[in-house]
């Protein structure tokens, strides 16, 4: 199992999740600094994402939009606020108002921290995403987060029956 | 830590063990209360219920707000439970990320 750690604090409104892979550090980085790997974590499986700009570098850009089944597209982007290659990077994560990738500053944006240390077997990657309020939780849930869970949850019980 | 129904139900137990921590959660529960407002009602220092009332927000409990030099406590057990329940849908989306990106790297 990959996840090894789940911690919700409910003051901070923060979500980390550690997790270990069977890869070194540079090879677990290496998924974000090439946009075609990054599509294949970064959306679920019902909602893949495709990220037209990718920039990873402090101060860059990153576009990207997840298509629904029903073909709708939701535009967001990732303004990165740091890099530590190969340690890790931060960034906020919001949403955007159409292919222009203007931010829609009704929506929230959340703060990503990821963190990626060498252990024996590989690396240790601490994915810490945190909101400002419960209500910006709400809003970011309804924007379809709950479908993708569901179809992220569907997924690991086919590989669990598998 | 608050990973799991059983850790939650073990906070909210431990900040209920006590018995001006339980007084403190019915008197917030009927209503927001400042925090000097509700030292009034113990023996005991203001600095000490104010770590009673930490440790029932730290549980989830209660949420406090600031207004003006104030600290006002309201008993909050379903927000807590909807925030809990929110955070684990997210929780879920990063279940499947990282599992496809087990998949990434175990597929070279």
């Amino acid at each position: 199992m990959p996840v090894t750690d789940v911690q919700h604090d409910l003051d901070a409104l923060t979500l980390t999740i550690t997790a270990d892979f069977a890869a070194p550090v540079e090879r677990v980085f290496a998924v974000y600094d090439d946009p075609r790997q990054l599509e294949r974590v970064w959306g679920p499986p019902t909602y893949p994402a495709t990220f037209v700009d990718h920039d990873l570098v402090p101060g860059g850009r990153m576009n990207y939009y997840m298509t629904s089944p029903e073909g709708q597209r939701f535009y967001a982007y990732w303004d990165v606020t740091g890099v530590s290659r190969p340690d890790g990077f931060t960034f906020n994560d919001g949403f955007a108002l159409d292919e222009t990738f203007a931010p829609n500053t009704s929506m929230p944006e959340s703060r990503a921290d990821f963190t990626f240390t060498a252990t024996d077997g590989g690396t240790r990657a601490t994915f810490v995403t945190a909101y400002a309020s419960a209500d910006d939780l709400q809003k970011v849930l309804d924007m379809g987060v709950v479908e993708g869970s569901t179809a992220a949850i569907n997924q690991i019980d086919d590989l669990v029956a598998a | 830590m608050i990973e799991d129904a059983e850790d939650r139900a073990d906070a909210w137990f431990h900040a209920l063990a006590d018995r001006t921590r339980r007084d403190v959660l019915r008197r917030v529960l009927a209503g927001e209360h400042s925090v000097s407002a509700l030292a009034q009602h113990y023996d005991m220092s203001f600095a000490a219920v104010q770590k009673h009332v930490a440790v029932l927000e730290r549980a989830g409990l209660l949420t406090k707000r600031r207004q003006g030099r104030e600290a006002l406590a309201s008993g909050d057990v379903e927000a807590v439970r909807s925030v809990t329940a929110m955070l684990t849908e997210l929780e879920a989306l990063w279940r499947g990320r990282i599992q496809r990106m087990d998949d990434l790297l175990a597929g070279e």
